[in-house]
């Protein structure tokens, strides 16, 4: 899928994530969520977006 | 007891190096529910030196389905009650209580010092919110969270793994209380003893 240009809520969005039960990194840094929606995803960054599951 | 007959004990089963590894380390753990107050047990019982444990909640009598707390401890504080269970297995171990919600604005002053933070948390947002808030504002911190242990579904479905940089998971990475109904003691152990197990071996560098 290419989600370059596009920002990190953008992509949350359109992968159907709650924004609240996930944690992004990008190019091995964690995304702030704060920054959600202004970081830009380029092309040839590596994303990786892990969703929580309730229950403890 | 004594402290030589302790450390003894755990050098004839895993070593003194490995014992004075655990011996030296703080582990911090976020919630003492199905996961935390397991996991809190099994670090003990390997003679981790100091474990942080913060929790709000006081023991109720449904928590006793998993949760190693007492029919004794219902309506005491799960922090005093942990406390108490582990200093009864592992006498020397140091604790640090914090009985109070955790939030973005208390993690780093709860967990700043630990080797490790555990999450062991109940819901999915203050799952997530943990786990960002130690890799943001903790750099270099490593934290091993739980996600995926509801219901009565295969245990071999749950696992350890590196997700990212500092976060390590462990859980079928899918099942959910509110969607299964369930949480049960045979299965939050199995996650439980995953996480355990991910600090033991982070600790030792068994693990990168």
């Amino acid at each position: 899928m290419d989600l370059a240009g596009r920002t990190v809520s953008e992509v949350l969005a359109i992968l159907e994530y709650d924004t609240k039960r996930v944690a992004v990194e990008r190019n091995l840094d964690i995304v702030r969520k704060c920054d959600y929606d202004t970081a830009v995803l380029l092309d040839g960054d590596t994303v990786e977006i892990v969703g929580f599951t309730g229950g403890g | 007891m004594e402290r030589s007959e302790w450390n003894a004990a755990l050098d004839e089963r895993i070593g003194k190096a490995r014992r004075t590894v655990y011996e030296n380390s703080t582990v911090g753990i976020a919630g003492l529910g199905g996961l935390g107050s397991n996991i809190a047990i099994s670090l003990a019982r390997a003679g981790i030196g100091k474990l942080v444990i913060a929790d709000f909640d006081k023991v109720d009598i449904t928590n006793l389905n998993r949760q190693q707390y007492l029919a004794s401890q219902i309506g005491t504080y799960k922090t005093d009650a942990m406390e108490m269970n582990l200093k009864s297995i592992a006498p020397f171990i140091g604790i640090g209580k914090h009985c109070v919600k955790i939030d973005e604005d208390n993690i780093t002053d709860i967990f700043g010092s630990c080797d490790i933070v555990v999450e062991a948390l109940d819901g999915a947002e203050q799952k997530a919110m943990l786990v960002n808030t130690v890799l943001s504002s903790l750099p270099g911190k490593v934290i091993v969270s739980g996600s995926g242990m509801a219901g009565f579904g295969d245990a071999n479905l749950i696992k350890t793994q590196k997700v990212m940089k500092g976060l390590y998971v462990c859980g079928d990475m899918t099942s959910d209380v509110d969607t299964s109904g369930s949480l049960v003691s045979a299965r939050v152990m199995v996650c439980a003893g995953h996480q355990a197990l991910a600090v033991l071996r982070l600790l030792t560098g068994e693990m990168d």
